[in-house]
């Protein structure tokens, strides 16, 4: 086990995480602008007739917000890895004697960490204007969004590490962080769906995410807590572990 | 004490030998060159030495560790430099190096004198928190092999070291090499494709082309092999006659020239140009690493490269 989590190796990934977030302030900027516009374009002007639950439109969908910040940051922060891959830093610590499991595992929380900095100013935005949070509320919020971050992470360099090239990164975007933000209950409430959006949306491990925010920030959830906690560390585990066996294919060559 | 075995490895990519059984040793403490032209297996020899590829078949013992059995073991004492550069970019000189040293995880207050001396002893300490994507070409690569030393590993790896560097640069990188070799006593397995660089750092060289060893030797054995004059005559030769001289190693002809090698031709000079029949042009000089290169593949290593 020592060998396989160093950690050195694993700050000096993190560390390296932080130094290059803090350098590309453009990152930071570019993934908060979409989820502000649907927190104030779309839940203002939805925002008329809507109840749900005693909470206005709005305030329904910004725990979704929270988490389709965290879902957009963290996949393409693991999708990164393939630019890392063409140059620079991997081919270093590939070279280094740190075990493909310290990778991960550096690489993962450098990237929750990077996604929780940018959730902390949307959630600041929302005390202002949207609901009052308290202390208490946004700290069980961090902790909950750590977890699925390192799970969005996760399934970032699980593609990430397995492709080659910078051009399926649209595509992956579209077809996996897209899908995984509409078909859950971030912009709606589940129940009301037709029944494939409501299938897809039982599966989709984002549901659960939303859900239990949801629960953090207006208590008012759709499946029991524990469930949604079960689930999330039950992908968690499944996800690092596929992704721990791609890292180990990983080569230098291109 | 050998440094490295090389036991029979073989790397095919899908049918084609990128190498074929490589066998040889490699001292503790020499300069140890791999010469050759572009695609002849240098960078995938050494990226199976330092354990980023796995070869087909054989293996290899670095510092008494098997790179297929125990690679982690083996990257804890080499050092690399990698053809392409590997630094961060976005990050300052003392960052990719304070970063290099939590990889290798050496004690925070040992990381940070040795930091220190290293970036002196490359001229960059003035620049260290500078970001690295305002550095040229020249101070990358120091920086790179400062890196690669740092964590003081008993074996280093350069991998075309001053490939796209200004003359000022090679030379400057050279003399580092140089100094490096001399005071700390490490190995230094180099690749290249320049004659001059091989010929000037290296105790040993392998020729390398098309996957295979060619020579390994000291650069003065190779050159004694073929003789250590050469002479080029434009002209016409009797050339079975001058061949037929005890003196002589080899007469060929080239190009409309000929290329006649012998131990001592200053002091026969006359014995061979009884034999010559007309001269256009002439010159005599010490045979180049270059001759044996000629010599060895038929080719100049640059008609090799593609």
């Amino acid at each position: 086990m020592n060998n396989l989590i160093q950690i050195s190796g694993i700050k000096a990934i993190v560390l390296r995480e932080l130094l290059v977030f803090s350098r590309e302030k453009e990152r930071i900027i570019s993934s908060i602008i979409s989820p502000l516009l649907f927190l104030f374009v779309i839940g203002k002007s939805l925002n008329q007739n809507a109840n749900i639950g005693g909470y206005s439109y709005q305030q329904f969908i910004f725990p979704g917000i929270i988490g389709m910040d965290i879902l957009f940051t963290s996949i393409r922060y693991g999708l990164y890895i393939i630019w890392d891959k063409k140059m620079d830093f991997l081919k270093e610590v590939l070279i280094s004697p740190i075990s493909r499991t310290s990778l991960f595992l550096g690489k993962a929380l450098g990237g929750v960490i990077g996604a929780m900095l940018e959730m902390l100013i949307i959630l600041v935005i929302g005390n202002f204007f949207v609901l009052k949070i308290s202390i208490l509320q946004m700290i069980l919020t961090m902790i909950a969004c750590g977890f699925v971050s390192f799970m969005v992470v996760t399934i970032g360099l699980a593609i990430g590490g397995g492709m080659k090239t910078m051009e399926g990164f649209g595509l992956v975007v579209s077809f996996v962080s897209w899908p995984m933000f509409f078909f859950s209950n971030a912009m709606f409430e589940i129940s009301k769906s037709n029944t494939t959006v409501w299938a897809l949306s039982v599966i989709n491990p984002f549901t659960y995410c939303v859900d239990i925010i949801r629960k953090i920030l207006l208590n008012y959830a759709q499946f029991p807590v524990s469930r949604s906690i079960i689930i999330i560390l039950i992908w968690n585990i499944i996800l690092s572990y596929i992704t721990i066996k791609i890292f180990n294919r990983i080569d230098t060559q291109k | 004490m050998n440094a490295i075995n090389i036991k029979d490895i073989t790397k095919k990519f899908k049918e084609v030998d990128a190498l074929s059984g490589i066998s040889f040793d490699i001292k503790q403490g020499e300069v140890f060159s791999l010469l050759g032209p572009n695609g002849a297996g240098k960078t995938t020899l050494i990226s199976i030495l330092t354990t980023i590829l796995k070869p087909t078949s054989g293996t290899a013992v670095i510092n008494g560790k098997d790179i297929i059995k125990e690679p982690l073991d083996v990257r804890k004492n080499i050092g690399i430099v990698f053809q392409e550069p590997s630094l961060d970019d976005l990050l300052t000189a003392k960052e990719n190096l304070y970063l290099h040293s939590m990889l290798y995880n050496m004690p925070k207050e040992i990381a940070k004198k040795r930091i220190k001396d290293i970036l002196i002893t490359v001229n960059l300490y003035e620049r260290k928190d500078h970001i690295v994507k305002t550095f040229s070409g020249g101070m990358k690569r120091q920086l790179e092999i400062a890196r690669g030393l740092l964590h003081t590993p008993k074996i280093l790896f350069l991998d075309e070291p001053t490939v796209g560097l200004d003359p000022f640069s090679r030379r400057n990188i050279w003399e580092y090499i140089k100094k490096v070799k001399k005071e700390q006593n490490i190995t230094i397995i180099l690749t290249t494709h320049y004659m001059e660089e091989a010929e000037s750092l290296s105790d040993r060289i392998a020729i390398i082309n098309k996957g295979k060893i060619i020579e390994l030797d000291t650069p003065e054995n190779l050159k004694k092999k073929i003789g250590d004059e050469i002479l080029i005559i434009k002209g016409i030769v009797d050339d079975n006659r001058v061949r037929s001289l005890d003196f002589i190693k080899s007469v060929d002809l080239k190009n409309d020239k000929y290329i006649i090698t012998s131990k001592e031709i200053t002091k026969n000079l006359n014995k061979i140009l009884e034999y010559v029949k007309r001269i256009d042009d002439i010159e005599i000089r010490k045979t180049s690493l270059e001759d044996v290169f000629l010599k060895m593949t038929g080719k100049k290593i640059e008609e090799l490269d593609e």
